[in-house]
């Protein structure tokens, strides 16, 4: 008996290596993982059923649990377009030789990041990064956020001159914009960075409890969020393909699409325009 | 006063617990810890089971990746179990098995990407290791008698399996089936780094505070580890394991050029892999020891006998839930889901439910270590206290608590809890993921930079300092003279 198991195991462990791979040809993104998965995915199954329509093949978008598993994902060729941020996208483009930024959102151009507090911290919205924030405690969003990670940290050092560790009682990473925002409403941190858009949006659909949490201060613009694409998707999908996906990226002109970004629509853009935000990640140490 | 050697290693662990709680960082920081709480509990109470479509799909490949990588982890570890008196053998599979299935998934989710071979590996290659000790703990206790009655001229293949294997077939089989249960846990928590499994939706529910949805899930995944004996049969199991292989879902197909890219360049230390040679290994290497792994190994240490001696006290509150010298059924039916429940949870997602509701420290992290892992240790003595026959003239109620029972099983009770040590410090490390600042936090750190070499060097440490933990609790062990089954 103990034999006829063995030889059973033995065989299907031989067996366990089959899988169910997607066609060659379907076109696939994903996008970093920046905000309440609920809405990426109702937003990006949007995008990839109007990509399909304008691009002729199929598109299918994967969801991902970290930014680092979308830079990893676009590197490893497993998708082949991205909606990145600033700095997921400087990651990826410098991995991925040949692959350039196609398009970014129209705030993108000038995009911002939010301090907010909690009301019983008594902090005021101001002209500066207020002294008052010393030694709360603080979060972030994603470890390898632009807007929730990188610019905060850049401009806490630039007023401090310390190490965010340094200025605050207690650091912490959220995860995502949507629970930086939570997570100050509900006093677990007192100071929070957001991606204002983030803010705005939640705002105006009347998720923000204003007597919690408000805006104390808006940093200086930066450039942020962009469609990054491979280099070898033309001899992939056929020639043109990347003006193709391009031009339709800035037809996109839904309203209900653009509004789930939220964008007002997409602008081209190119791979120099995010220059200031690796610079900026090279100061701050989390690029090499 | 003279102690006992048990005593003394007892109190000395205490005191350097109680040491360690000055160091750590404990605290609620939630303004409403307790209405976040109950809201969770109304959420478990009033479960949505038909909000998400994926759940049925979500638990199908939960159980397939436990399947696939178990059996896969199973047959290497019995033919590694074969020449485990090798000491080669014995460092590579302790080794192997002091990385945490977590930290497994995200190197191979580098260069497979979501393929199902990152899920079933990840399961596959520390089970290796595990089943390998474990097989080979029980082959050498098989009665040597049999094998010498056979015929001189009897290969060693037919001695091996006509007189080791059905000497201990049955704890063989048993060992195997509470390693299943652990795959089960194993390949829910790999939906937290991305594969397709009940993690992933857990996240996603919890973290948008969809708690009827999250408790929906947390009620399928208890019922699927509760009812294990029902549908796992010894007759079925062949059908389990040449299926389970199709319902890994269809991931992204393997390019093998990102395996090469991965060992050649990744991993390969920045200041190597940019021609500064040797010369910059130094800096870099004492610049990551100075500002990532020393406060990880730090903070690892403190959360990890902070985590042990909390698990050593909650057993001994617990076990009594659940033995026949105290109370009556009623509170030995709740006693006995309250530990089910306790020790079918991975710590990983209590400690994640913790810090949503409480904030981050380490408090939610020692909580769910110690409800965890005195659940199953709690599980183990209280039953142990069953096969106790007591004088019908037995001290009841505390006295017979505290002079007749607890004296009787301290000496397993620390076995286990020694035993436990390493896998303690195991998932401590991995806590660091959550957003604790344990080992866990810097590798993830370094993962999220894209700075494979670093987090490669982070993860070398954790399984280093685990290997450590694990000889220490073996010394201890042997000291003591404590006796320990592998059923633990």
């Amino acid at each position: 008996m103990a034999m006829s198991y063995i030889r059973k195991i033995l065989l299907g462990s031989l067996l366990a290596f089959t899988s169910l791979a997607v066609s060659a040809q379907t076109f696939v993104f994903t996008a970093i993982p920046d905000e309440d998965e609920t809405k990426l995915m109702e937003r990006f199954k949007g995008i990839a059923d109007y990509l399909q329509e304008k691009l002729g093949v199929e598109v299918r978008y994967i969801p991902v649990k970290s930014y680092a598993a979308a830079v990893s994902a676009f590197r490893n060729n497993q998708v082949q377009l991205a909606w990145f941020g600033g700095l997921s996208g400087v990651q990826a483009r410098s991995l991925v030789p040949g692959s350039e930024a196609l398009a970014q959102g129209v705030e993108d151009v000038d995009f911002y990041t939010y301090f907010i507090a909690h009301q019983s911290t008594g902090l005021e919205e101001s002209d500066t990064l207020p002294e008052g924030i010393r030694g709360k405690t603080f979060t972030f969003g994603s470890k390898g956020s632009t807007s929730g990670r990188v610019m905060p940290e850049h401009y806490i050092r630039q007023t401090f001159s310390e190490a965010p560790e340094d200025v605050f009682s207690r650091v912490g990473f959220s995860g995502n914009h949507t629970r930086t925002l939570r997570l100050v409403e509900a006093g677990t941190y007192e100071v929070g960075a957001l991606n204002y858009a983030v803010w705005e949006k939640e705002l105006e659909n009347g998720n923000v409890n204003t007597d919690e949490v408000s805006v104390i201060w808006k940093t200086p613009a930066y450039p942020d969020y962009q469609w990054t694409i491979r280099g070898d998707v033309d001899d992939r999908y056929g020639e043109g393909f990347t003006d193709k996906v391009r031009q339709a990226l800035l037809d996109m002109d839904d309203p209900e699409l653009l509004e789930s970004f939220p964008r007002s629509g997409f602008i081209p853009t190119a791979n120099e325009n995010y220059e200031p935000i690796r610079s900026v990640a090279e100061q701050i140490g989390i690029l090499d | 006063m003279h102690f006992s050697p048990t005593l003394r290693v007892s109190l000395l662990f205490l005191v350097i617990a109680i040491a360690a709680l000055f160091f750590a960082d404990i605290a609620i920081t939630t303004a409403n810890p307790w209405r976040d709480l109950g809201r969770f509990f109304l959420g478990v109470a009033t479960p949505d089971f038909f909000s998400t479509e994926g759940l049925a799909t979500a638990l199908l490949r939960t159980v397939a990746f436990a399947f696939v990588g178990v059996a896969l982890g199973s047959a290497c570890g019995f033919l590694l179990s074969l020449i485990y008196r090798f000491y080669p053998v014995r460092i590579f599979c302790a080794f192997i098995r002091a990385i945490h299935e977590l930290f497994w998934a995200l190197i191979f989710l580098q260069f497979f990407g979501f393929h199902p071979l990152t899920g079933v590996l990840a399961i596959a290659i520390p089970y290796s290791g595990i089943f390998a000790k474990v097989y080979s703990e029980i082959l050498d206790e098989a009665d040597p008698g049999p094998a010498r009655l056979l015929p001189p001229s009897t290969g060693i293949i037919s001695t091996f399996l006509y007189t080791r294997i059905p000497d201990c077939w049955v704890q063989l089989r048993t060992y195997t089936a509470y390693r299943l249960e652990c795959g089960l846990r194993s390949s829910a928590i790999l939906g937290f780094v991305g594969l397709p499994t009940l993690g992933f939706y857990l996240e996603t529910s919890f973290s948008q505070g969809l708690y009827s949805q999250a408790g929906a899930m947390l009620i399928l995944f208890y019922v699927l580890i509760a009812t294990i004996p029902l549908w796992v049969k010894p007759k079925l199991l062949p059908v389990y394991i040449l299926g389970a292989p199709f319902f890994l879902g269809d991931g992204m197909p393997i390019i093998w050029g990102n395996v090469e890219r991965f060992f050649t360049q990744d991993i390969i230390p920045a200041p190597l892999r940019d021609g500064e040679g040797l010369a910059g290994l130094g800096p870099w290497f004492s610049d990551l020891m100075l500002t990532e792994a020393m406060p990880g190994i730090w903070n690892t240490l403190i959360l990890t006998q902070i985590a042990l001696v909390a698990t050593g006290i909650l057993t001994l509150l617990a076990f009594p839930l659940i033995s026949n010298h105290f109370g009556g059924p009623i509170r030995r039916t709740s006693g006995h889901v309250f530990l089910v429940i306790a020790r079918s949870t991975p710590e990983y997602i209590l400690a994640y439910i913790l810090l949503q509701l409480w904030g981050p420290s380490m408090l939610p992290a020692v909580v769910a270590l110690a409800l965890h892992n005195g659940g199953i240790i709690g599980h183990l003595i209280g039953r142990q206290t069953n096969a106790i026959h007591l004088r019908p003239d037995a001290p009841t109620g505390y006295r017979r608590y505290s002079w007749e029972l607890v004296p009787r099983v301290y000496r397993s009770f620390l076995a286990f809890l020694f035993y436990r040590w390493e896998i303690i410090m195991r998932e401590t490390a991995i806590l660091g993921i959550l957003g604790i600042y344990t080992l866990g936090f810097y590798v993830d750190s370094a993962i999220q930079q894209i700075r494979f070499d670093r987090a490669m060097v982070l993860i070398l440490i954790t399984a280093l300092l685990n290997i450590g933990i694990d000889i220490l609790g073996r010394y201890i062990r042997r000291k003591l003279a404590l006796q320990t089954m592998p059923t633990c």
